[in-house]
């Protein structure tokens, strides 16, 4: 560096470190979600308002509300509703008490394990609807078929996902109680039992929202009350906005049941 | 209570782990084992403690429990095992229940050990609020609760970094000069040894074998990181081992 005169020798001014932390976090907001919500609803209000969309091929919120209310005012709305929720809690009750029963059998008990292993793995990939129709011919087309077909669909992932936990549960804790002399009772049921708790209650999450495609599916194929019914009958008769209207219930149902198994999830996992 | 341990062979398949071990803890006496990674050292103290038979030879235990004692061989492990749904008083009480107790004794068991390891503080925690000393002081605490003739430690310290081991070590040595209470105390950390045994067990590897027992006499409140003895007595330590440690270092794993 000869040439000092004509390169001045800046101040090197010290310059931050270039910020490359970012991750992938992104943070979320409540008003955020609820404004994208009310402005998609607002968005297809206007449009249909405007006349940009067909009223008979998509019904703007405003007359799928409006059939809503007319349902509920005759109450032919809560009927529907009624009929599926018995569906559903009946087909749930069966499955998932049954399912979690076994899914501690397989974890628990070598003898069960490798018969009940096959046999639910040869069952599981069966898409359950397909069942119906035996059920139909086994219990009657009324509510027997309907229920069976949910609580098979709930009974397999509840199953799964139970006998997987029991195996998460961390064995240095077994052996920690071995170590302080516990009975085989009490490793089962103050050690193996709450440790899968966590992954019993995340298979059945998966295995409720399994159930009301089933439950829909299963009104579609044969019967007269329920929603799945409603929204078929409403789509025969191009009445979109009762179809809409029954599609709306489901989002809510799917919600309402996701939202009560998480308050359960919170409530016995404060530990986590 | 004296624990004896009596021609203790064993293996895992046809590779010999533990060869010809016999040695005495004495009653309130702390006997550190000591020796390379993959020595034996873990399997030495689940034969003692019961969780594993060895193929020839055994434990024996000679002498009475202490009054009270619900489980006379307590382990005290490397990973804790805290039961994460339960807190720290729950987690203390896990191996009272199922004994008959009155409520009042557990809660006064409970009380007593948790002040001794300076947890009352704490009772209501879950682990996952606890630092890794806080956890293994649960580790201790639900260890003390049933009243132990002998503590088996597997390295109980090794998960904690530098400055919480130092900590621990002196509650550790505190716990001792209660007396009343005889350790096994397995570590591959030669200054946990030196600070805190009687009798220090060194193990050769492949087959592990004891390869020296050093006695420490100085009174373990005396020592400190930087006695003369103790440092000499490191250093002997680390040149029955050294060469040990090196071939473990420098083996290639085939699992
Ligand atoms: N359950 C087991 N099955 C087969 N080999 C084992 C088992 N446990 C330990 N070993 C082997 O026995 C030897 C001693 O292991 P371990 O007692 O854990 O040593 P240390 O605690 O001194 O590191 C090691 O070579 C290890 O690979
Ligand atoms: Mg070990």
């Amino acid at each position: 560096m000869r040439d000092t005169a004509t390169m001045p020798a800046p101040a090197a001014a010290p310059t931050p470190v270039v910020f490359r932390g970012g991750l992938f976090t992104p943070a979320t907001s409540r008003i955020a979600g609820a404004l994208a919500l009310f402005g998609l609803i607002g968005l297809w209000q206007g449009a249909s308002s405007l006349g940009w969309i067909s009223p008979i091929f998509a019904p703007s919120p405003a007359r799928v509300a409006n059939a809503l209310i007319g349902m509920a005012q005759s109450g032919e709305l809560q009927d529907h509703i009624m009929a599926s929720l018995a569906r559903l809690f009946g087909g749930y009750a069966l499955g998932m008490t049954g399912g979690v029963l076994v899914g501690l059998m397989i974890g628990l008990f070598g003898v069960f394990r490798s018969a009940g292993i096959a046999v639910v793995s040869a069952f599981f990939p069966i898409p359950k609807i397909a069942l119906l129709p035996l059920f139909i011919l086994w219990f009657g087309i009324g509510e027997g078929s309907k229920v069976a077909t949910i609580a098979f669909g709930t009974f397999f992932p509840t199953v799964v996902a139970t006998y997987g936990a029991v195996d998460n549960v961390d064995r240095s804790l077994v052996r920690m109680g071995r170590a302080f002399g516990l009975s085989t009772l009490a490793i089962i049921t103050k050690i193996i039992l709450p440790g899968s708790l966590p992954g019993i209650i995340s298979g059945l999450k998966i295995a409720s929202s399994i159930g009301i495609v089933l439950l829909i599916a299963a009104e579609m194929i044969g019967a007269n009350q329920g929603v799945g019914a409603l929204v078929l009958s409403a789509g025969n008769l191009m009445q979109t906005d009762q179809l809409l209207a029954g599609v709306v219930m489901l989002s809510v149902l799917g919600l309402t049941i996701g939202g009560f198994i998480g308050a359960i999830e919170k409530r016995l996992l404060v530990w986590r | 209570m004296r624990l004896i341990a009596d021609r203790i062979h064993h293996k895992y398949g046809p590779l010999p782990v533990l060869e010809d071990i016999s040695f005495t803890v004495e009653d309130g006496e702390v006997v550190a084992i000591v020796g390379p990674s993959g020595c034996g050292k873990s399997t030495l103290l689940r034969i003692l403690g019961g969780l594993e038979k060895p193929a020839s030879g055994g434990a024996l235990c000679a002498g009475e429990a202490p009054a009270g004692s619900l489980n006379p061989f307590t382990f005290v492990f490397q990973d804790f095992a805290l039961l994460p749904w339960r807190t720290v008083a729950q987690n203390v009480r896990l191996p009272l229940e199922g004994h008959g107790l009155p409520e009042a004794e557990i809660a006064a068991r409970i009380a007593d050990t948790l002040a001794r390891t300076k947890l009352t503080d704490f009772a209501d925690a879950y682990p996952k609020q606890l630092s890794g000393g806080m956890k293994q002081r649960v580790g201790i605490a639900r260890a003390l609760a049933v009243k132990p003739a002998i503590l088996l430690m597997d390295e109980p310290l090794s998960a904690l970094d530098a400055q919480t081991r130092e900590l621990l070590m002196d509650d550790l040595v505190h716990l001792h000069e209660q007396g009343n209470l005889s350790s096994v105390y397995v570590t591959h950390n030669l200054d946990e040894a030196v600070r805190l045994a009687d009798k220090v067990i060194v193990l050769r590897r492949r087959p592990g074998k004891i390869n020296a027992v050093v006695e420490l006499k100085v009174p373990r409140t005396a020592r400190d990181g930087t006695d003369a003895e103790m440092a000499r007595q490191t250093k002997e330590l680390w040149h029955l081992i050294r060469a040990d440690a090196e071939a473990a270092d420098r083996e290639i794993l085939d699992a």
